[in-house]
């Protein structure tokens, strides 16, 4: 517990130091700032355009596929702004300031999420809290206690599922040596797809973000058990479940980092 | 106590011929170069001893250094740091450890010296009282007092190399490497630096393994030589045995890599 704490102070502090770095470049701060929250926005437009020709899709409706959409964006932003670290870790291993990392008394993970938090995309926060908000309002939902709960356990399950993907993304670059553009089909794409409930793409893409990228267990079936479709409990704790997919990428990083060659001098 | 046996370490490089066509053809099918950096590298360095690691570019002085801090794992042979096995044990290890890459910056750029000494004070953990014990004295004998308040983007090489230096002895460590420390740096930047290293090994008995292609930062540091090339150790002996007639260390040096063919 005392370890946590201290990891937790030592990634804070790395956070402020970053918020420092950031601070000494103002308008590119705002600017970028302001960019992300635009083009989140734009997704938005997207889905309010294409559902004043349709009512529903696939009999969710207006206001449901907004609560998935919110949730999901905001999910994202979160895991964003903590594991970009991972996003820029490509260049980190080619220049060899990985060494650097290697040679502190503290674990690998964290200093690489230390070494780069991306606080440009509190744009694309801001938008998503806005939308959380609009979406909960929207929904018509009467909450009860384990709704709310259901909604926590899918900002938790869904940023750590998120992360994964990001750490997934980082390990790669150990064999690699450079980034692997296609893995955004997972964590971009996977923002697009999730747009709407993933139980309207088929089954198969059913199946595989049921037992490959727990992508369903965060969103399609906590969302059904939200919106009343559902009322098994086992639907609320499954967002959960789905924080397995932190093991498989952690053991992958592990093995990244024993496979590690420095580069120059 | 530190102790190196019959360690090797070899990388696989790719290579090609100038051009794109080249480049193209390299996508499909790729030749490589299996280069021995280290082959059967074998050594005992006491507590307390300063050693110059010398040798050509290319011989295998930071592939050892890597292998000793823990960044990189041997392909066979047993490392052995005060009885840790440096890439097994790198928690524990790089405790014990401050390194300092010449070439490479561990300072952030944009905040000032003193916010990247405060973090790393949290990565080591470092009590408070060690803490600005160690930060009086060696802004004490690096002259650090000016530097502290501006961001490492604005000094100079030769005032960043001391503040690099300060920021790799705060957690107090007892082996220190240096790779190439005093590169680049004008007259006066040296002689500060080897000034310090010098009383840091006399004061604190801190273990300090250099690399250098300066041979008077070896003339003015170290009695012991460790001289690597072709990824194997040629000598192992002190000034004394390299320095032939009157001529100049530098001359020596090179007659030296001469006769070892390296």
């Amino acid at each position: 517990m005392k370890t946590i704490c201290r990891t937790a102070k030592l990634y804070l502090h790395y956070v402020s130091i970053n918020v420092r770095c950031m601070m000494e470049y103002k308008t590119s701060f705002l600017l970028t700032a302001i960019g992300q929250f635009l083009v989140s926005f734009n997704v938005f437009l997207g889905i309010f355009f294409m559902f004043q020709r349709f009512s529903t899709v696939e009999g969710f409706t207006y206001s449901e596929v907004l609560l998935c959409f919110s949730i999901i964006l905001l999910e994202f932003a979160l895991a964003e702004m903590v594991a970009r670290g991972f996003d820029t870790f490509s260049g980190m291993v080619r220049s060899g300031d990985f060494d650097r990392i290697l040679v502190r008394p503290q674990s690998e993970i964290v200093q690489v999420l230390g070494s780069r938090f991306e606080l440009t995309r509190i744009g694309r926060m801001i938008q998503a809290v806005v939308m959380f908000v609009y979406g909960i309002l929207k929904s018509g939902i009467t909450w009860d206690f384990r709704k709310i709960c259901t909604v926590v356990f899918m900002l938790a399950g869904g940023t750590t599922v998120f992360s994964a993907l990001f750490l997934i993304y980082a390990a790669l670059c150990f064999f690699t040596l450079d980034g692997l553009e296609f893995m955004n089909v997972f964590t971009d794409g996977a923002r697009e797809f999730g747009k709407y409930p993933i139980g309207i793409y088929g089954r198969k893409i059913l199946l595989f973000t049921t037992f490959v990228i727990p992508y369903a267990l965060i969103q399609y079936y906590p969302l059904l058990y939200i919106l009343g479709k559902r009322s098994s409990a086992l639907y609320m704790f499954l967002p959960l479940a789905a924080c397995w997919f932190l093991i498989p990428a952690v053991l992958l990083w592990k093995f990244g980092v024993r496979h590690y060659r420095s580069s120059g001098s | 106590m530190i102790t190196m046996e019959h360690v090797c370490k070899s990388y696989r490089i790719a290579k090609r011929n100038a051009g794109f066509r080249e480049a193209c053809k390299a996508l499909f099918h790729r030749e490589y170069e299996v280069i021995h950096a280290l082959n059967d590298v074998s050594f005992t360095i006491g507590d307390g001893e300063m050693v110059g690691y010398i040798g050509p570019n290319g011989a295998g002085k930071s592939s050892t250094i890597k292998i000793l801090s823990g960044i990189l794992t041997p392909d066979s042979g047993t490392v052995l740091v005060d009885g840790r096995v440096p890439c097994k044990d790198r928690i524990r290890h790089v405790r014990e450890i401050g390194v300092v890459f010449g070439q490479r910056s561990q300072l952030w750029w944009d905040v000032p010296v003193i916010d990247s000494f405060e973090l790393l004070k949290d990565i080591y953990s470092i009590p408070d009282h060690q803490y600005r014990q160690s930060l009086e004295e060696l802004t004490e004998l690096l002259s650090l007092a000016e530097l502290l308040r501006s961001p490492a983007r604005q000094l100079s090489l030769g005032q960043r190399m001391r503040c690099e230096i300060a920021a790799s002895l705060l957690h107090q460590p007892r082996i220190l490497f240096l790779d190439e420390p005093t590169i680049g740096l004008d007259a006066v930047s040296k002689l500060a630096v080897r000034d310090f290293i010098l009383r840091q090994n006399q004061t604190h008995g801190t273990t300090v393994i250099l690399t250098t292609h300066d041979m008077q930062d070896i003339e003015s540091l170290t009695r012991r030589i460790l001289l690597i090339g072709r990824g194997q150790i040629l000598m192992d002996g002190t000034l004394d045995d390299i320095r032939t007639g009157s001529g100049s260390i530098d001359e020596a040096i090179a007659d030296l890599y001469r006769s070892y063919q390296i």
